[in-house]
């Protein structure tokens, strides 16, 4: 038993739903209690789709159980044929159904219904939503691709026809696949590669079956497409490209690799036209992004991204990795052995918070769940990942990936930061009634940022952490990074409160550890600039 | 001249025609109740033993938003549980001592069954009276299934309630006494509260309380109102307690509010005159309120899909005092007893569907072609994408909805789509690309750009 307050991932099914949903003919039959089809408002609210998700659930009840829920589900399968015509079904279970043991895969071959009817196993108390996408996608593929895997030869590309890929990893429910699908296909264009099958996003049965035309396939969501375009590559010889085009460096690194793999002119990479962020990050006014600490959280392939355009393109320094993608940990523990950070391999929500809490970065770069943890703790954040949010569905085109993509996210990225010549200023004038320790990024307005009503709620309700004692030259503060007893002169205390908010977590510590280090037990005015002496910004 | 119950409703040819069906359903489990009761009583959490479909399910009704941290939470089921692998009461009592470990102030925990561990038959009541043994007195352990297989979407919340009845105080007074049950908003318990005083009616207690340290005390003397129609069995074990059900219609609108609380003030001998002076005001105010809303209401017609049970109090309201035309009244499940006054009260022949196969209420939804449609969040986008006007029924189990001062609230909800469709001059469905499959073309700015 695991205590969960909120989750990254839903169950295994709802990996399988994002994958039907976002085909065009593929209907799921889902064994599965009254209450399941609480997973449609994710589709229909969340991205706003104006259509039912292609799910029939057979939502049985307890006074099924005792009868035949084996029979509930044939009708539900024929039912649903009858009425959607799907050109392929999916039957599956949820995680009760799973418990009953009914057999979907057997109960569904034996109504002979004359579509491909692909079983699903999707063990909904091991696995999560993104390995039950990228499970679904593999066996839809696989089933559909039966026939022409079978003794597949290759044919060499006819001399002067243009090189064709496939797209892979796109669902609905993505963050941003609707327009990363665009800004790649985009980019392939102006190389001269067309765009075989995007799948499944927009995919029909038939499309799938097209897959092998292509001469490579593109793993654009290793989490959902890895698996996939690993078999493909065994039983088409379809090589994969598996760099994800996030971030200048990344992208470029993409379009090199295309260019190989597609037997191009390598001049063609040199014409495509750039992205804006490294003249913005060269900028004289991005000085004050230098150094800025990071922290990153969210599924593998976008925190790797990430983690690459922070340190390389913006100048942060990352402070801290992690992502809650299992299936990737391995990746992310070498990225952060790399960065010579600790990664933080968690699904665990609390324990993310505790790591931001300690790490006290100045930006978060995580998921909806970290830009509320960012709230409370007064950080600035900005989204780079799934789970999504209504707001993760702009109606604004607003790719992630491609040079495009690159500079969507140097925009969004700046956008919850100080300013340049604000934060100095902050620094020299704190008296400023205005530039009080509340108070968020101009740009930002009230409301905002840092100030805002859940942040100062939370503010409230936690005794704030630096009692000073009326009337004494001393008190007594909990050391935030140690357990031993140190105390802060009260003169101390209040020239540390003259550093800004967002930093001063830092300079405690620091002075602490400092303070430790030297034997010192009193932490005096001095004690607070021999730390910073000695540590630097 | 003391006040009249509402007259109890003749059976005969004005009966609603009912229904019912099996079929797919779309609708909430009782999880889902944990949402609001979980603001209501302000010292109460709730622990779902069950899957990560649950947790998923919690977070995703409850809008994928963290605005504080919540009083709820799941405690997952393994693989290791199922197996047997580990003694799953073991495992239970590590998670509570965990949470009690991080929530010190919690002085009600609820053990909340779910579709899972009803399967497997984990005994969560055994698990709450070993648990309570453990942390009462300091907080009190209780347990209720609020499963998909048991429960339909507001039935959690009688489930809640009725695993609070046992634990009631005996009422010691020979006092009449006043128990609201149903979970309302609070400023709607207020003005009850304030109405009912004015009548002469003080021993008013609401269940559930806000605070589970104040839990109302019940016996013989105890007069129960019910506030919400879904909330069969907390009435019978309030019953069986000794409380006396006041028969009512549901207090939405001037006419079921008027019913509801002259229920209340014959049972306590209250004055024609006292009754007028405590309701004339707020009655007038809520009928003017009405009155703006009638002439964009009046005459459209409106199909219910199953959701709260609170649609015929709501179709009762709508078509008697803003004139709405029914064209069905869908329910999850009919408690005819709890709803008899609000079925007698609509109009003669009205068809409700007890029930559902969600595809062939969709097919007669379209040939009814209704003026609005109340529905779930699942079907509501895809129905305006059709050109139907839609209602989200969650909205209605959200939002202070009951008494007079919520009246004209009430119209401007089912007002609202209409007002949005006069206004809105562009993307109606018959002109729009279609979006979703395909994905956005992509905007000219985008390729120009760079």
């Amino acid at each position: 038993m695991q205590l969960t307050v909120w989750t990254y991932e839903g169950p295994p099914h709802v990996g399988a739903i994002r994958i039907a949903t976002a085909m065009k003919d593929v209907h799921y039959v889902l064994h599965a209690p009254q209450g399941d089809t609480y997973a449609d408002l994710l589709f229909t609210m969340i991205e706003r789709r104006d259509h039912r998700t292609p799910v029939t659930y057979t939502t049985f009840q307890a006074r099924d159980l005792g009868g035949d829920t084996a029979d509930i589900f044939q009708r539900a399968c024929l039912d649903a044929h009858e009425r959607f015509k799907p050109a392929a079904i999916l039957v599956g279970a949820s995680c009760t159904a799973e418990l009953l043991q009914d057999n979907p895969a057997g109960l569904a071959a034996a109504l002979n219904l004359p579509v491909p009817v692909v079983p699903l196993e999707l063990p909904s108390y091991q696995k999560k939503e993104n390995w039950g996408a990228s499970e679904t996608f593999y066996r839809l593929t696989r089933a559909l691709l039966a026939d022409r895997a079978q003794g597949f030869v290759r044919a060499e590309r006819a001399p002067g026809s243009r090189p064709r890929c496939n797209l892979l990893g796109p669902t609905a429910l993505g963050f941003r696949h609707r327009d990363d699908i665009t800004e790649v296909s985009r980019l392939l264009a102006q190389l001269g590669v067309d765009v075989n099958v995007v799948a499944p996003f927009g995919a029909s049965v038939a499309d799938i079956a097209r897959i092998p035309d292509a001469d490579f396939n593109i793993s654009l969501y290793p989490e959902i497409a890895d698996v996939t375009a690993r078999w493909l590559e065994r039983t088409f010889r379809q090589p994969t490209i598996r760099t994800v085009p996030i971030g200048v460096g990344a992208t470029t690194d993409f379009i090199h690799e295309v260019v190989k793999a597609a037997g191009l002119d390598p001049a063609v990479a040199d014409t495509v036209i750039g992205s804006r962020l490294p003249w913005y990050s060269r900028s004289v006014d991005s000085t004050y992004l230098t150094g800025k600490r990071v922290f990153i959280f969210g599924d593998a392939t976008h925190v790797i991204a990430a983690a690459r355009i922070a340190t390389e393109e913006m100048g942060f320094t990352v402070v801290g990795v992690g992502t809650y993608t299992r299936e990737f940990a391995r990746e992310v523990r070498a990225l952060a052995e790399k960065l010579g950070v600790e990664a933080l391999i968690s699904e665990d929500y609390l324990e993310v918070e505790a790591r931001i809490s300690e790490l006290q970065p100045e930006l978060v770069l995580g998921t909806q769940m970290e830009r509320h943890i960012a709230k409370r703790l007064r950080v600035a954040c900005a989204v780079i990942s799934a789970p999504v949010h209504v707001q993760d569905f702009p109606a604004r085109y607003s790719p992630q990936m491609g040079f495009e993509g690159a500079n969507v996210i140097f925009d969004s990225w700046i956008h919850p930061l100080m300013m340049g010549l604000e934060e100095h200023l902050i620094g020299m004038f704190r008296g400023d009634f205005e530039f009080s320790d509340g108070a968020a990024a101009s740009h930002l307005g009230a409301g905002h940022g840092s100030h805002t009503a859940a942040a100062d709620a939370r503010h409230d309700a936690v005794p704030a952490p630096e009692p000073v004692m009326a009337n004494a030259a001393i008190s007594a503060i909990p050391p935030a990074a140690t357990g031993a007893s140190i105390i802060w002169a009260t003169d101390a205390e209040l020239e540390l409160k003259k550093i800004p908010f967002f930093v001063r977590g830092k300079a405690r510590r620091n002075t602490e550890r400092f303070a430790i280090q030297q034997g010192v037990d009193l932490i005096t005015v001095d004690t607070l600039y021999d730390a910073k002496a000695h540590f630097g910004r | 001249m003391t006040v009249h119950a509402p007259i109890a409703p003749a059976a005969g040819c004005s009966e609603p025609v009912v229904q019912r069906q099996r079929g797919q359903h779309a609708v909430f489990c009782g999880l889902t109740g944990i949402i609001w009761m979980h603001r209501k009583i302000q010292d109460a959490f709730f622990l779902v033993v069950g899957s990560r479909t649950c947790a998923h399910l919690i977070q995703s009704a409850a809008g994928v938003m963290i605005f504080a941290e919540p009083r709820f939470a799941t405690a997952i089921l393994e693989e290791r549980d199922l197996a047997g692998m580990v003694d799953a009461h073991e495992e239970l009592d590590r998670v509570v001592d965990q949470l009690l470990a991080r929530r010190p102030d919690i002085k009600l925990l609820f053990l909340v069954g779910s579709c899972p561990s009803e399967v497997i038959k984990l005994d969560l009541g055994r698990a709450a009276q070993r648990l309570d043994k453990r942390f009462n007195p300091g907080c009190r352990v209780l347990s209720y299934s609020g499963s998909g297989i048991e429960t339909t979407f507001t039935q959690g919340e009688d489930a809640a309630l009725s695993a609070m009845v046992p634990g009631l105080p005996a009422s010691g007074t020979p006092e009449a006494s006043l128990l609201i049950v149903g979970a309302l908003a609070d400023v709607v318990e207020d003005q009850f509260r304030r109405m009912l005083g004015e009548m002469g009616i003080r021993n008013v207690a609401f269940f559930p309380p806000r605070r589970s340290t104040d839990m109302p005390s019940v016996g013989p003397n105890t007069h129960m109102l019910l506030a919400q129609p879904f909330l069969a069995e907390t009435a019978r074990l309030l019953e069986t307690r000794g409380a006396q059900r006041l028969a009512a219609p549901f207090p939405l609108g001037v006419e079921g509010t008027t019913a509801w609380l002259a229920a209340a003030a014959a049972a306590f001998g209250v004055q024609q005159g006292a009754f007028d002076a405590a309701t004339s005001g707020p009655r007038e105010r809520a009928t003017k309120a009405l009155a703006r809303y009638q002439p964009e209401l009046g005459g459209k017609s409106i199909f219910f899909f199953p959701d709260s049970q609170l649609e015929a109090p709501l179709a009762r309201f709508l078509a008697n005092e803003v004139g709405m035309r029914i064209a069905e009244v869908g329910v999850p499940y009919l408690h005819a007893k709890h709803l008899a006054h609000d079925m007698a009260l609509l109009p003669a022949g009205t068809l409700i569907t007890e029930g559902a196969d969600v595809d062939q209420q969709m097919d007669r939804c379209r040939e009814a072609r209704p003026d609005l449609v109340v529905c779930g969040l699942g079907l509501a986008n895809p129905l305006e994408a059709e050109g139907l006007n839609t209602k989200w029924s969650i909205e209605l189990v959200f939002t202070p909805i009951h008494g007079y001062e919520q009246a004209g609230d009430l119209a401007e909800l089912f007002a609202r789509p209409f007002n949005r469709k006069a206004r809105l001059k562009v993307g109606a469905p018959q002109s729009r690309t279609a979006f979703a499959r395909q994905g956005d073309p992509r905007p000219a700015e985008a390729a120009s750009c760079s």
